[in-house]
């Protein structure tokens, strides 16, 4: 009987801990979400090999679609934990950065031509100018923050506003196509290889991020900035810089999605690409459990708090609700995950929960 | 209840993870008495107050009140405001950002309206009748500290109060704000308001107490009327170890001999920064303790915060070992082997919620670069060390560093500095709301080191503290350096008829 009563200790510190962990929340959500897919239509796990129209080997299926379309998001979660926590605040001009990098990219390829026969410049160049003009950007978000002490959400309202009409106007307000189908490679599939290319893209960032976190003092400086200040700055970091590199690498993640966003269709469209993206991104750090003031952050929640928000999305769509009423049940969905993850319920249950075992003890 | 017992805690438990803050504590507290609570750093003083005013919850344990059947549940800090409990914390707990009077009345009132005028009018008349030298419209931020903390005390004795709890009121007041506390307390002592009074200086216990309640880790060691304890029992009571320390350690200072043709270590000419402070010169040998010293506010801390570079330096120059270098900012200053405790722990030392360990590895690890973490292993290595050299006491390595006591708080904080191995050590109020047992061991490191050829400079507002540590005192009168003091003048009535100019 002893036995039995230190392996169930076991079970119950196990548990204790796996509750704990910050990406018990989102995981969960994701858990919760497969079961009802499960229980509901069995045929929302299949994967199926067909052809595309160019008659390459694809693999679709709802699976397939969430990690395709969740990889937006999870990049973006990615620079979005990082300025959450260095500066306490979010970025909201994310959408309107993406519209500017996408119209940079595009423009780049095109030339005066919007509409040009072959690519007039290889797309890696393109691309890279891309990253330089969104990390400019950031820079600049980053600055009006750090420098000029201005609140997170007012100092990238202004993007926000003026982002889609400074990306049309680098194309001269023309709708550029791309008809190279190697352009197609990086928000479809490249031939051969049956996975979306996104899905690669986002595996190879939140391996870079990983590294990078690794390798480099990026967590625990911006940790440090973003909980004190005044004390981080008395050991010898400059909360400033920090800040702005938190926005220059959300901004390098705004290039890659800009990339993927305009890839997939080989065009753009100003008003709609990425819209409301910044809300989604912003969502999947909350999910992830972490504190919107900024301070501690847990990256792995956040990314798969993305991909909660995408599989949440695509179940909706999967019971055919009708895209404008989309939102208003993710909210409901997001309110309910969001109370459960906030600080001050998982305090009570947890006090619950030793109170419980108080009792327990006692009887 | 019996008569004349405002207060009755009995067999008070509360649990923190892996720590039982307390374990079956009582505490009385009678009509018209000053009880002092004493007790180490983590001994559960601060805990206990915390539950008494409804902070935390309690795992055990009853508490009754006078007036009232049975036992109370007090569930927030408004609860027991209502109860006629009212609370000045340690930490000033107001709003800096509201201005003064807002702070006294804020959360008093149930009207939807509010009496401006009559509200600043209000504060205006109790800051007059307490000597406070603040306008009710002002804004909190822009008080000093001192000020502030009697604006909480303020606030506090203006509620209709039966118990009054004073955490640490005293630990950033000089000694006339002192006396006028005490005055002030005695008044309401007389009018039968019981007052229970945190604090870690002794003299100010047996000043003013009637009554002292010792705890010691968490538990209850006694209740003792002051006359029947005398300070050496206290102190031993406190500890739960007979004191020889604070002998011991005036035996072991020796004067400061230096080397006649050593340069040294630190120096700087005419330097100014944009707190205030009128330019000044300052050296640092090795191996030297010495310290700053001067009323509160007198620029003490901001002559060393110019040195580290922590306020915008204005101009002067610098010497490290005879080199002349740029401190501009704190990293320079770490660069150059200098390392600097800062005065307010909470605001500029701790990054609360990152954990012990990394808070003893940060300054290093900036020095060492962006490029350049420590593994984990190594971190973990490092906090054991430091958390066993200075016996920190944390529930792990892992605890996020607010959930500390304040005095292992500070030890974590100096474990940082530690860690960088400097040349030149700054210590800004270090024993500012410790106990008396760290307060010792800090003195006695600071002493070691400097013995190993470490120069350390060493402020505090305790004037014998600084008497027992430094062999040099630089004495400061509203913001200038106006006088230094070494070997036989080093006594209380030479530094004090300093501090006060010759023409008082």
């Amino acid at each position: 009987m002893g036995k039995s009563e230190t392996v169930k200790a076991n079970n119950s510190n196990f548990l204790m801990k796996l509750v704990k962990n910050q990406c018990f929340i989102p995981l969960a959500a994701l858990l919760l979400l497969a079961l009802i897919n499960l229980v509901a239509d069995p045929a929302f796990f299949k994967i199926s090999l067909g052809y595309n129209a160019a008659g390459n080997p694809v693999l679709s299926g709802f699976l397939i679609t969430i990690l395709d379309s969740g990889s937006e998001l999870a990049i973006l979660a990615i620079g979005m934990t990082l300025v959450t926590a260095a500066s306490g605040g979010q970025d909201i001009s994310v959408g309107a950065a993406i519209a500017i990098a996408g119209s940079v990219l595009l423009r780049v390829l095109c030339g005066d031509n919007s509409r040009p026969e072959t690519l007039q410049a290889p797309i890696i160049v393109a691309f890279l100018v891309s990253c330089v003009v969104a990390m400019l950007f950031g820079a600049f978000n980053g600055v009006l923050v750090a420098y000029f002490k201005i609140q997170p959400m007012i100092a990238t309202l202004i993007l926000f506003t003026a982002g889609r009409s400074i990306a049309a106007w680098i194309n001269n307000n023309e709708l550029p196509v791309i008809s190279d189908p190697s352009f197609k490679y990086y928000g479809e599939f490249i031939p051969g290889i049956p996975i979306p290319t996104p899905v690669f893209i986002a595996v190879a960032c939140i391996i870079i991020i990983g590294i990078v976190l690794k390798v480099t003092n990026l967590r625990i400086y911006t940790q440090a900035v973003g909980i004190n200040q005044s004390s981080s700055r008395l050991n010898g970091l400059n909360p400033a810089l920090i800040k702005v590199l938190a926005f220059v690498i959300l901004g390098l993640c705004v290039a890659v999605v800009g990339l993927i966003k305009v890839s997939r269709i080989s065009s753009i469209n100003y008003s709609v690409i990425a819209k409301d993206i910044e809300m989604d991104a912003i969502l999947a750090v909350a999910l992830g459990g972490n504190a919107l003031s900024g301070g501690k952050f847990n990256m792995t929640a956040s990314i798969i708090g993305a991909y909660v928000i995408q599989f949440l999305t695509t179940t909706l769509y999967k019971f055919q609700v009708q895209s404008d009423a989309l939102p208003a049940y993710k909210a409901v969905v997001v309110i309910v995950l969001v109370i459960v993850s906030a600080p001050t319920v998982r305090e009570y249950f947890s006090s619950l929960t030793k109170k419980m075992k108080l009792s327990k003890e006692v009887a | 209840m019996e008569d004349n017992i405002v207060l009755k805690m009995r067999n008070i438990h509360k649990i923190f993870p892996g720590v039982r803050a307390l374990q079956g504590v009582d505490f009385t507290l009678r009509k018209g008495e000053i009880h002092a609570l004493m007790g180490e750093n983590g001994a559960g003083k601060s805990t206990l107050i915390k539950v008494l005013t409804g902070v935390y919850g309690k795992e055990e344990g009853e508490i009754f009140l006078e007036g009232k059947e049975g036992a109370v549940m007090i569930h927030s800090p408004q609860d027991a405001q209502k109860m006629g409990i009212s609370t000045v914390y340690q930490e000033i707990t107001l709003c800096p950002n509201l201005s003064v009077a807002e702070n006294m009345f804020i959360g008093r009132t149930d009207n939807v309206v509010q009496n401006w005028k009559k509200m600043n009018t209000d504060t205006e008349k109790i800051l007059q009748s307490l000597d406070i030298p603040a306008k009710p419209t002002q804004q909190l931020e822009s008080c000093s500290i001192a000020v502030q903390q009697m604006i909480a005390i303020a606030r506090a004795v203006d509620m209709e109060c039966k118990v009054l709890i004073l955490d640490e009121p005293t630990s950033s007041l000089d000694e006339q704000e002192v006396a006028k506390l005490f005055k002030l307390m005695r008044d309401l002592r007389s009018r039968g308001v019981g007052i229970i009074f945190v604090t870690h200086f002794l003299d100010q216990v047996y000043e003013v107490c009637d009554r002292i309640t010792v705890m010691r880790d968490g538990k209850l060691v006694g209740e003792y009327p002051i006359k029947d304890l005398p300070r050496v029992q206290l102190v031993s009571k406190m500890l739960g170890k007979e004191l020889d320390d604070l002998s011991d350690i005036k035996g072991n200072q020796q004067a400061f001999k230096k080397d006649a043709d050593a340069v040294p270590v630190f120096e700087a000419q005419g330097l100014v920064s944009d707190a205030g402070i009128k330019p000044f010169d300052f050296h640092i040998d090795k191996g030297e303790v010495n310290g700053f010293t001067g009323l509160l506010g007198s620029g003490r801390s901001e002559c060393v915060r110019s040195i580290f570079g922590a306020d915008r330096v204005m101009g002067g120059t610098v010497k490290m070992k005879g080199k002349s270098v740029k401190i501009s900012k704190p990293l320079d200053a770490m660069k150059n082997g200098i390392a600097y405790l800062p005065e307010d722990r909470k605001m500029d030392g701790i990054v609360g919620d990152l954990s012990v360990r990394d808070n003893i590895i940060l300054a290093q690890q900036v020095l060492k670069g962006f490029f350049k973490p420590f593994s984990k292993a190594e971190a973990n290595k490092v906090a054991d060390e430091y958390i066993k050299l200075l016996n920190i006491k944390t529930a792990s390595k892992d605890t996020p560093i607010k959930s500390l006591s304040g005095g292992n708080q500070q030890k974590v904080i100096l474990a940082r500095w530690l860690f960088t191995h400097p040349e030149y050590l700054i210590l800004d109020e270090p024993t500012r709301g410790i106990d008396v047992g760290t307060k010792v061991d800090i003195q006695k490191l600071v002493l070691k080191l400097a013995s190993e050829g470490m120069s350390v400079t060493f402020i505090s507002s305790e004037l014998d503290e600084m008497l027992r540590t430094c062999s040099r005192l630089v004495v400061m009168r509203d913001r200038k350096v106006v006088g230094e003091l070494t070997g036989q003048d080093l006594n209380q009535t030479t530094v004090m008829s300093t501090i006060a100019g010759g023409d008082k």
